[in-house]
């Protein structure tokens, strides 16, 4: 029989502590769209995505008003477009980009990732045009997502395309400059990209994946920081057993929700996705987690370490709960995304050095931070080498989303909207890397990734 | 299968035979009911059998949500798989 407590418990969360399921991404497979005709090849891609998603979106709000808990998107990725685009030209590779959009659209989804291209050894001449047709493809299109990886611990950081996205992530400033530079918002720079992540904007259904596959990401921070302020003073030891089994909690609930949704869509089940990603709501913030662990403001000292218990908890906590997890798996700590994060920014405390920090231990990386619109090319792309070369040396995904938001200087608010939120333009140490940046080349794959 | 109903609001005359009334139209059993009041403040919670239910369970949450509003009270339907899940290992 169900107790009261527990069935309190549960409501609490979701209706008080913001407890949601962040979203249920499909992966679709678009090999089978190949076509030596760009024509007929977007007409696949398009045919394909509303084909297998045709669902999807009122699957979602059937297991919604089911379990009362809210499903807050409902998302597609696909393969990166980088692999079907070997024989296409700029205006080919766009085209991609509006299918997607149109199809996302007409599905009525949140977002489509994959216009992404993997190039951590060199990049295919696919890969070569989709980079390019970056800026345009974001500042044509709404709902496209875009990512790149450029490193991995396998093979070391490809220089060039950190030199590379450097421009590109300027350049996407700049043709989105009317909406704050919105398309930087959509647009991640990887190392270790994980190819099986259910959230934007760092989705696609990687090359490894079955044909379509069902990935869930859960959210719940709101429910960790109250958990948290409920124990009062225990110790730490305390303190990691109570975020882990509240971690289990939440990420039960997200393989119900992955189960059913594969289940009535007709879809494996792919993996559920760990991570504790906060919005910009108040109540639902990673940052008040931290502060409610004890420090006086997200980003004094103490915040690193604080993120590294919360972490490691979450996901001892959330492997029990599910049969397969995977994505990211970590705290997010984006900056425009999460209320505690974009007052501690605000106010001075929370810096990129810090934030540079905390990635170490958690994911994803340098996330939703807005920079002056000035900012040098080499110093973006010195921003990136130094947050992937964490990534890399530490055998972790990391990831970097830059806003250089245009016409914008240090303490000037940029909003995106919605779940994207807005953020404080952040101060970045402009000393120039641009010497180092313009020698180019491949930073070796360190000794560690040697194990076999 | 069962489903939880929770009730949450300020007390007033004739809730339970809001709420029971419109579980008894769609054919929904109530197996149990606990409730408290605490400073007027009104929390109920009904555990009930779905089996025969006449309705849709979408059809069903929609009638709760509904009562709820014309009655003043948050008034939800939730399937019982999402309390078992969390707190059953």
């Amino acid at each position: 029989m169900l107790a009261i407590e527990n069935i309190i418990e549960t409501i609490n969360m979701i209706r008080e502590e913001c407890l949601d399921i962040r979203t249920i991404t499909m992966g679709i497979s678009l090999y089978d769209c190949l076509s030596e005709d760009p024509n007929r090849l977007a007409d696949n891609v398009y045919d394909k995505i509303m084909h297998s998603a045709a669902n999807l979106v009122s699957t979602g709000m059937e297991i919604e008003k089911k379990y009362g808990i809210p499903i807050v998107n409902k998302r597609v990725a696909v393969t990166p477009v980088a692999l079907l685009a070997g024989r296409l030209d700029h205006d080919g590779v766009v085209k991609i980009a509006k299918t997607l959009d149109r199809a996302a659209r007409e599905l009525g989804i949140n977002f489509i990732g994959g216009y992404s291209a993997l190039v951590q050894k060199g990049a295919t001449n696919g890969g070569r045009t989709l980079i390019e047709s970056i800026p345009e493809a974001l500042s044509v299109t709404d709902l496209v997502c875009s990512s790149v990886n450029v490193a991995s611990t396998k093979a070391g950081i490809n220089m060039d395309a950190v030199a590379e996205m450097g421009h590109i992530i300027k350049k996407t400033a700049v043709m989105t400059a009317d909406r704050g530079s919105i398309g930087c918002a959509k647009l991640v720079v990887f190392a270790n990209a994980p190819e099986d992540n259910p959230f934007m904007a760092g989705a696609f259904h990687g090359i490894g994946e079955p044909e379509t596959v069902i990935n869930v990401g859960v959210s719940g921070p709101g429910v960790v920081a109250s958990a948290i302020r409920r124990a009062g003073d225990c110790n730490l030891l305390e303190l990691a057993e109570l975020i882990k089994k509240t971690a289990f909690k939440i990420t039960r609930v997200g393989q119900l929700v992955a189960r059913e949704a594969a289940e009535k869509l007709n879809v494996p089940f792919g993996i559920v996705d760990l991570s504790l990603a906060p919005t910009p709501e108040i109540g639902d913030s990673v940052a008040y987690i931290l502060e409610s662990m004890g420090l006086e403001r997200c980003g004094c000292a103490g915040t690193t370490a604080c993120l590294a218990l919360l972490n490691d908890a979450v996901k001892k906590g959330g492997v029990m709960a599910s049969p397969q997890v995977g994505g990211l798996s970590g705290a997010f700590i984006p900056v425009s995304e999460d209320a505690g994060m974009i007052q501690a920014a605000k106010c001075g405390s929370l810096t990129i050095e810090k934030l540079e920090a905390m990635t170490a231990v958690c994911s994803v990386g340098l996330d939703m931070i807005a920079i002056p619109g000035d900012t040098d090319d080499a110093v973006i792309s010195g921003i990136i080498a130094d947050e992937i070369s964490i990534g890399v040396a530490n055998t972790k995904t990391t990831a970097v989303r830059l806003i250089p938001a245009q016409g914008c200087s240090v303490g000037d608010m940029v909003s995106f909207g919605g779940l994207l939120g807005e953020a404080p333009v952040m101060r970045v140490n402009t000393g120039s890397p641009a010497k180092f940046i313009g020698r180019g080349g491949h930073i070796p794959a360190p000794i560690h990734s040697l194990k076999n | 299968m069962k489903a939880v109903i929770s009730v949450i609001g300020r007390d007033s005359v004739g809730i339970i035979a809001k709420v029971s009334t419109s579980c008894a139209e769609c054919g929904v059993n109530i197996l149990d009911i606990s409730q408290t009041v605490l400073e007027d403040y009104f929390t109920m919670i009904m555990i009930t059998d779905i089996d025969r239910m006449t309705v849709s369970f979408s059809e069903f949450v929609d009638r709760m949500d509904k009562l709820g509003r014309e009655s003043s009270l948050q008034i939800h339907a939730m399937h019982e798989d999402i309390f078992n899940s969390m707190h059953k290992i």
